[in-house]
């Protein structure tokens, strides 16, 4: 979790940049894969997102006292990826937690503003958050397999939404275990318990348990840092292979892997956020100091 | 953890043999005593058999079976005492497990953050009011409103059945049940309670974060992932309710016969021993009661094994759920 | 909001288990007080200045007191713990600093953790054949020794928590100095763990000093001062077991004023050894 911060504001500009125009030069980032023509394409039509599935207006966020997020204000836009990068504690996480009313659980956290999904303000009380988690998944930083069977987590959401024919329940546990490409290495062992996977392929099965109830948006919460290189390339080929199906925000320290998956990157910095455009952009032309400074190294 | 973590390997290797000397006689003297807790319970268990080999001689298997226990002619048999002590614990557990899982999830979970330490100290302390406490509350306030209301409403529930039919007074095994059930909710629920406590946030954070109820985040995360401390806490209650004595001794009305109803007086092993061990002028007699004795230290030390296994493994890192 | 999903029936369910375990709490923090209250209500009446300074009267005879039964529990669990803490000191620090990964040492915590819930009327009938049978007679001793069988577990592994919660530098910088390890112990890490230790006694000795069933064939019971531990000796447990069994009215009372001075002395012992604790372990 995110820890709380109280400093004054150093820099003001809550509002995200205006669009700009698409950078011709070519990613600095060695490891960046060739972007696919269509997003490209996509991209080149200067609005800054092109359908926002959520929208973010205003959003403050308290620990008790303690204000964590200040006037967050950006779009997420509907089946890209957006990445939320900026150095321990800066409020990337606080942010991301609001998207599904996690803070709910605990007392003394509030945020305020505006979260639209779909222009529905999903902050307001009249918002059930048991529907609204529903409608979006979460990955955590460490796999957290469910103390059951592979198919038992993989179907624990469906069977949360109520009773399904038992045939159609099976189809959509191994649908989402091959969307997480996991199913050649668990069909024989549905019946084994999650936690006897490695780690890689616990992290896995929470993403095809996330994504079994078709979500909206898959919320990523720095999903690879607890896991090796290899794990986290077969979690990157995954989320790439998301792009267009669901909206995904991820949560990263690895600004590579920011670079690499993402359609779009925000950059916070003790609760603001400081800069948000297309991630190119962000990593190639950054219009702030501070963007340029973080991701060149010089902090954080 | 592994700062404050010692060995042997610390001890610098002998480098004066005056010096080697001081730490070998510590050492050993340490290991002494050691070894004695293990030669304690050895000279137990080999001190209860030995002086009830009088009365295995005399009645054989039998003990366990007979429900005859009579000082003048000499007949003992166990299977009241073993009765009584098993019925009342059951009784106990019955009531006591879903009880300190509620209690346990109350202080784990719903509470504020504010009363839980208050709350969780009080349910402590009531785990360290003496036994005796509990058995004269339970004999002069309990058993007069178990009499009053409690039994009446039963039996004209359920009095068409053999368990609840009967002169009601108050006493009995229900009551000796109840008595334990309050003695060991305590206990139960604390370490419950701690067992709660160790389920991963994120774990449960997932389960929230799929649309799950605090209810659903309990009962198929919380319980399954603790499901080795439940256990072990749940037969550490046990192993207390089975030895209990004086909770029991006060209300059970120590009546030495098998009888159907709950409200019937009944006896268990350690209330026999509590009431008669004084008593007995015969040889046959007193062997007898130290065999009973012995059966209950038999049936506790390996109840409190399991328990131990069962937190031990719960405790142990990356124990899986 | 397209998802139309019926939570309303699990919300339900929800809102009905956490009512009920919210209850199942509130339940035990009233039989708390119930019992407290009543021990106290029951209790105080029967407190007065003869209660701890006169002998008990016999059925019938107004007055009287529980002195000697105080002095005699206070006697036993003293001579309990001059049995048991050098027992259970010098066991939990082999389990400390010599047992951490030996077989030995695990199948000592093993029979510890064990022994701490025993029954503890079977360690009564043992010290009976062991003492009170050699002896020829219900003697002081015996109490104590049964006392001290419950104590020893609980202080072997207090101890041992404590020994480890001395930080590794300290020991270190000890041996550095050229201390042999013995004397390593006994100049610093027990000094440096004195408070835990302390406190872990505590606890032992308010945990024995409630127990009933242990005193019933061991050191019985007397209506008399004590004049020697090989003798049979008052104590309030076995006191207001017998008082509260008895049919007078009077004899009761008294059980009730025993009650309520054993469960506040055990109580206010219990919470200040958990304060001292909490301080230490934070």
């Amino acid at each position: 979790m995110t820890s709380n911060l109280v400093t004054k504001p150093k820099h003001t500009d809550p509002t995200p940049p205006e669009a700009d125009a698409v950078s011709e030069t070519p990613p600095r980032d060695a490891v960046r894969p060739p972007r696919k023509p269509h997003l490209e394409a996509s991209r080149r039509g200067g609005r800054k997102v092109e359908k926002a599935k959520v929208s973010v207006r205003g959003l403050n966020f308290f620990y008790g006292e303690k204000q964590a997020l200040m006037d967050n204000t950006l779009d997420i836009a509907e089946g890209k990826v957006t990445a939320f990068i900026g150095p321990s504690g800066c409020g990337k996480s606080t942010h991301i937690r609001t998207y599904n009313r996690m803070y709910d659980l605990y007392k003394g956290q509030r945020a305020e503003g505006e979260i639209l999904m779909d222009g529905v303000n999903i902050l307001s009380p009249e918002i059930s958050s048991l529907e609204l988690r529903h409608r979006i998944g979460m990955i955590f930083q460490k796999p957290t397999p469910f103390p059951m069977s592979v198919f038992d987590n993989v179907a624990y959401g469906l069977r949360l939404r109520g009773n399904m024919p038992k045939s159609e329940l099976e189809g959509r546990v191994e649908q989402a275990l091959k969307d997480a490409a996991l199913w050649d290495q668990v069909q024989d062992d549905l019946h084994k318990p999650g936690t006897d996977l490695s780690g890689g392929q616990q992290q896995r099965l929470c993403i095809a348990r996330a994504i079994a109830v078709e979500p909206e948006v898959i919320l990523m919460d720095e999903p690879c840092s607890a896991l090796d290189p290899i794990a986290t390339g077969k979690i990157e080929e995954l989320i790439e292979e998301f792009r267009g199906r669901y909206t995904v925000v991820i949560v990263t320290h690895n600004m590579q892997q920011a670079a690499r998956v993402s359609d779009y990157t925000a950059f916070f910095y003790i609760g603001k956020l400081v800069e948000f455009g297309d991630t190119d952009t962000i990593f190639t032309n950054p219009r702030k100091q501070q963007t340029e400074d973080y991701i060149t190294g010089r902090f954080g | 953890m592994s700062r404050t973590a010692t060995s042997e390997s610390q001890i610098p290797e002998a480098t004066a043999p005056r010096r080697a000397f001081g730490d070998v006689a510590f050492k050993a003297i340490t290991t002494g005593f050691a070894v004695g807790i293990l030669l304690l319970l050895g000279a137990m268990f080999f001190v209860l058999w030995r002086e009830s080999a009088l009365a295995i001689e005399a009645f054989g298997p039998g003990f366990l079976t007979s429900a005859k226990w009579n000082p003048v002619t000499e007949k003992f048999g166990a299977l009241v005492a073993i009765t009584g002590t098993l019925v009342s614990t059951v009784i106990a557990l019955l009531v006591a497990v879903p009880v300190s899982i509620g209690i346990a999830l109350f202080l784990a979970e719903l509470a504020p953050e504010k009363i839980r330490t208050p709350f969780g100290v009080a349910i402590e302390l009531l785990a360290a009011i003496p036994s005796i406490v509990y058995g004269m509350w339970g004999l002069f306030v309990l058993a007069p409103l178990m009499s009053a209301y409690l039994q009446p409403a039963l039996g004209g529930l359920f009095g068409w059945t053999p368990f609840f039919s009967g002169p009601q007074m108050g006493i009995g095994m229900l009551t000796a049940g109840l008595v334990l059930a309050l003695m060991i909710i305590p206990f139960i629920a604390s370490v419950t309670r701690d067992v709660f406590r160790m389920v991963p946030a994120q774990l449960k954070e997932s389960a929230y974060g799929m649309g799950a109820t605090t209810w659903e985040v309990v009962k198929d995360i919380m319980i399954p992932y603790g499901r080795k401390g439940i256990y072990g806490a749940v037969f550490l209650g046990l192993g207390r309710a089975l030895g209990e004595t004086m909770a029991v001794t006060f209300v059970i009305g120590n009546a030495h016969r098998l009888n159907w109803s709950l409200f019937a007086p009944g006896n268990s092993i350690a209330s026999t021993l509590a009431n008669e061990f004084t008593e007995a002028d015969g040889d046959l007699y007193l062997s007898s009661l130290v065999a009973l004795g012995l059966v209950l230290f038999l049936i506790t030390f390996l109840i409190l094994g399991f328990a131990q296994l069962y937190l031990k493994r719960m405790s142990a890192p990356g124990s899986k759920g | 909001m397209a998802v139309h999903i019926d939570t309303r029936r699990r919300v339900l369910i929800n809102k009905l288990v956490m009512g009920v375990s919210t209850g199942a709490a509130l339940a035990g923090l009233t039989m708390l007080v119930w019992i407290l209250g009543d021990v106290a209500l029951k209790g105080l009446s029967a407190i007065n200045w003869d209660f701890f300074t006169k002998l008990p009267a016999p059925p019938g005879e107004e007055g009287g007191g529980l002195a000697n039964a105080i002095v005699g529990t206070l006697i036993l669990t003293v001579a309990a713990a001059l049995i048991a803490v050098p027992f259970g000191v010098l066991a939990g620090t082999y389990l400390a600093e010599f047992g951490k990964t030996e077989k030995l040492g695990a199948a000592v915590r093993y029979v510890s953790d064990i022994l701490v819930s025993a029954p503890s009327i079977v360690i009564g009938v043992f010290a009976y054949l062991v003492i009170v049978i050699p002896m020829g007679n219900f003697s002081g001793w015996a109490g104590a020794v049964a006392l001290a069988i419950i104590m020893i577990p609980v202080v072997t592994r207090t101890t041992e928590e404590m020994l480890r919660l001395v930080p590794i530098e300290m020991r270190e910088a000890t041996l550095a100095l050229g201390a042999p390890y013995w004397k390593m112990m006994l100049g610093v890490i027990y000094r440096a763990a004195a408070t835990g230790m302390t406190t872990g006694i505590l606890l032992a000795v308010a945990r024995v000093s409630g127990e009933t069933a242990p005193l019933l064939f061991t050191s019985l019971n007397s209506p008399y001062w004590l004049e020697s531990l090989n003798e049979p000796i008052a104590n309030l447990t076995v006191t207001l077991f017998n008082y509260a069994m008895s049919p007078y009215e009077d004899w009761q009372t008294m059980a009730w004023g025993a009650a309520f001075l054993i469960t506040s002395s055990v109580l206010a012992l219990t919470v200040f050894s958990r304060i001292i604790l909490m301080k230490r372990m934070r």
